[in-house]
C-alpha cells in the first residue's frame, strides 16, 4: 500500500532524526533529585533526601543526585555513571559542581561520581570512605535507605566542611528567583524597540513593498500608510497581553545545570 | 526615489560593502570554515587532558612505592618493576604536534600500558599484607590511584571521540572541501587502539537459556 509505505518512510525519517534521543533512551530520565528506579528507597527517606538536597543546592548551588538502577546490563559501573552524569549534566555549567550517587542493587555495586569542580573538596578518598564506612555495612544488612541517607549526609558534611568555598560558589550562581526588575526592564526595552523600529518600519517598508495609491500614500498589508503625515490608521492598542508569566516559585521541575564530570570519585561493591 | 530621500550618496557607496560583509561572513562560518579548526583544537584539548591524567598517575607512584616499601620490602621485584615502568612511561611524551604520528602514539600507549600492569601487580601483591592494607596512607593512595585510573579511562574515551569527530571533518562532505582547499596541513590524528579484550562486550549469562 502506498499510504503504508509513505508512513513507514516517514517513521524511518523521524526515527533517524531522533536517533540521538533513541541512543540515550537506555539511560533513566532525571525525574528528581532522587531517581529510585530500582525501588530500594522508602518513600519517607526519599522525601527527606529530596528536601535536604534541594536545601543544599540553594546554599552552594551544588547538585547532588541519588540514582538507583536495577541492573547495569553487564556494563561497568564507572563508565555508566560517567555517561549518566554527563547525560543529566549535573552541577552548574561553569562550576561542574555535581555529584551522582549511583546504586545498582542487582550488580551489588555503587559509585559516587564527582564533577570536575568538586574533585578538590570531595576527594576520591572521601568518597571511598563514605562508600566503605556508610554504605557497604548498611547495604550488607539490607538497609538501602539508611545507607544512602547516611552517605548523602556525609557528602553534604564534607562539602560544607569548606564553607568559604561553598558560599563563594553559591554567590557566583545566585539562582535569582526571577528578578522583577529584570522583567520591567525587558518590557521597557521591548516597548521602546517597538516604537522606535516600528516607526522606522512604517515609514520605510510600505514604499518598498506596498502599492502606491497617491503621493505619499501607500497600501500595504491591507492598511493605508501615509509616512509623510502622522499615521492615521493602525494605531496600536496596548492590550495588556494576557500571557503573563508564572513566577518560578513552584520548583517542581529539577534539571541539571550543565555540569560535567571527568571521572572523579570512587566505586565500591558489597 | 525614497532612497534618495533617506540616504546620502556616500552612504550608498559603502552600503554594498557592508552588505557583502554581512552576507559573506556568516556564510563562511555556516559553510564550515570553522569546522576543521574547531574539531582540531577540541582533539588537542582532549589529548592534553589524557596527558594530564597520566601525569597525575605518575606523580602518585613515588609516594605509593615508598608506602609499600615500608611494609613489604621483600617484594623488591614488583616495586622495581613499577619504578622502572614509571621511568619509561614518563620519558615518552606525545605533544599535540606529534599526534599525527601513529607510531609515537603507539609507543606512548605501550609504555603507559606497561605501567598499568606493573601497578596492578603491585596492588595485587599488597593484598597479602594486612598491615599495609590497614595503613591510612596506603588507603588514600589506593583511592587516588583508582580515581586516576578512571579519569584516564574517561579522558581516553573523550579523546577517542574528539579525534573521531576531527578525522570525520577531514573526510566528509562539506568540510572536506575546506580541508583540500584551505587546511592542507591538517592531517588526521592517530587514535588509541582499543585493547582486544576490551572490544568484547562482557557476556552475561544467567543460565536462563537451558531452563527455557
Amino acid at each position: 500500500m502506498p499510504r503504508n509505505a509513505s508512513l513507514t518512510f516517514l517513521a524511518a525519517i523521524l526515527s533517524f532524526l531522533f536517533l540521538p534521543l533513541a541512543l540515550a533512551a537506555d539511560l533513566p530520565a532525571l525525574t528528581g533529585r532522587v531517581v529510585d528506579n530500582a525501588g530500594i528507597i522508602d518513600a519517607a527517606t526519599k522525601a527527606a533526601l529530596t528536601q535536604k538536597l534541594a536545601e543544599f543546592e540553594t546554599k552552594g548551588s551544588d547538585q547532588i543526585v541519588v540514582a538507583t538502577i536495577p541492573s547495569l546490563d553487564g556494563e561497568e559501573i564507572e563508565p555508566y555513571a560517567n555517561r549518566l552524569f554527563r547525560f543529566w549534566k549535573l552541577g552548574q555549567a561553569k562550576e561542574n559542581n555535581g555529584v551522582l550517587l549511583l546504586v545498582a542493587p542487582n550488580d551489588r555495586k555503587m559509585r559516587i561520581e564527582v564533577g570536575y569542580g568538586l574533585e578538590g573538596t570531595l576527594t576520591d578518598l572521601h568518597t571511598k570512605l563514605i562508600i566503605e564506612n556508610d554504605m557497604v555495612p548498611a547495604f550488607r544488612a539490607g538497609d538501602f535507605s539508611g545507607g544512602i541517607e547516611k552517605a548523602v549526609y556525609d557528602m553534604i558534611m564534607v562539602l560544607e566542611g569548606n564553607p568559604e568555598e561553598l558560599e563563594a560558589r553559591g554567590e557566583r550562581n545566585q539562582q535569582a528567583p526571577f528578578n522583577s526588575d529584570d522583567l520591567f526592564f525587558a518590557v521597557f526595552i521591548g516597548i521602546w524597540a517597538i516604537i522606535f523600529f516600528g516607526s522606522i518600519a512604517v515609514s520605510v517598508l510600505p514604499p518598498i513593498f506596498g502599492q502606491k495609491l497617491g503621493p505619499g500614500r501607500y497600501r500595504w498589508l491591507g492598511m493605508t500608510f501615509e509616512p509623510s503625515r502622522r499615521s492615521s490608521g493602525g494605531g496600536w492598542s496596548s492590550g495588556s497581553s494576557g500571557g503573563g508569566w508564572s513566577s518560578g516559585g513552584g520548583g517542581g521541575g529539577f534539571s541539571g545545570g550543565g555540569g560535567s564530570s571527568g571521572g572523579g570519585g570512587s566505586s565500591g561493591s558489597w | 526615489m525614497f532612497a534618495q530621500r533617506l540616504a546620502s550618496p556616500s552612504m550608498f557607496r559603502t552600503l554594498p560593502a557592508f552588505l557583502m560583509m554581512a552576507i559573506v561572513l556568516p556564510l563562511l562560518a555556516g559553510c564550515g570554515y570553522n569546522t576543521i579548526p574547531t574539531a582540531e583544537e577540541n582533539a588537542k584539548a582532549a589529548w592534553s587532558e589524557v596527558l594530564n591524567q597520566y601525569q597525575r598517575r605518575a606523580d602518585l607512584i613515588p609516594n605509593l612505592v615508598e608506602t609499600v616499601k615500608g611494609y613489604a620490602s621483600h617484594e623488591k621485584d614488583t616495586l622495581d618493576a613499577v619504578v622502572e615502568a614509571r621511568a619509561k612511561a614518563t620519558q615518552i611524551t606525545v605533544t599535540p604536534e606529534t599526534l599525527k604520528d601513529p607510531e609515537a602514539l603507539k609507543k606512548f600507549q605501550d609504555a603507559q600500558a606497561g605501567l598499568t600492569s606493573a601497578l596492578s601487580r603491585l596492588i595485587a601483591v599488597s593484598e597479602a599484607y594486612p598491615d599495609l592494607k590497614a595503613n591510612q596512607n596506603f588507603l588514600a593512595l589506593q583511592a587516588q590511584l583508582e580515581g586516576t585510573e578512571n579519569r584516564i579511562a574517561v579522558a581516553r574515551r573523550d579523546y577517542i571521540q574528539a579525534v573521531r569527530d576531527y578525522n570525520l571533518t577531514l573526510k566528509t562532505f562539506p568540510s572536506v572541501l575546506w580541508a583540500t582547499f584551505w587546511f592542507r596541513s591538517s592531517e588526521p590524528f592517530a587514535n588509541f587502539t582499543v585493547d582486544e579484550d576490551k572490544m568484547q562486550p562482557p557476556k552475561v549469562d544467567f543460565g536462563t537459556k537451558q531452563g527455557g
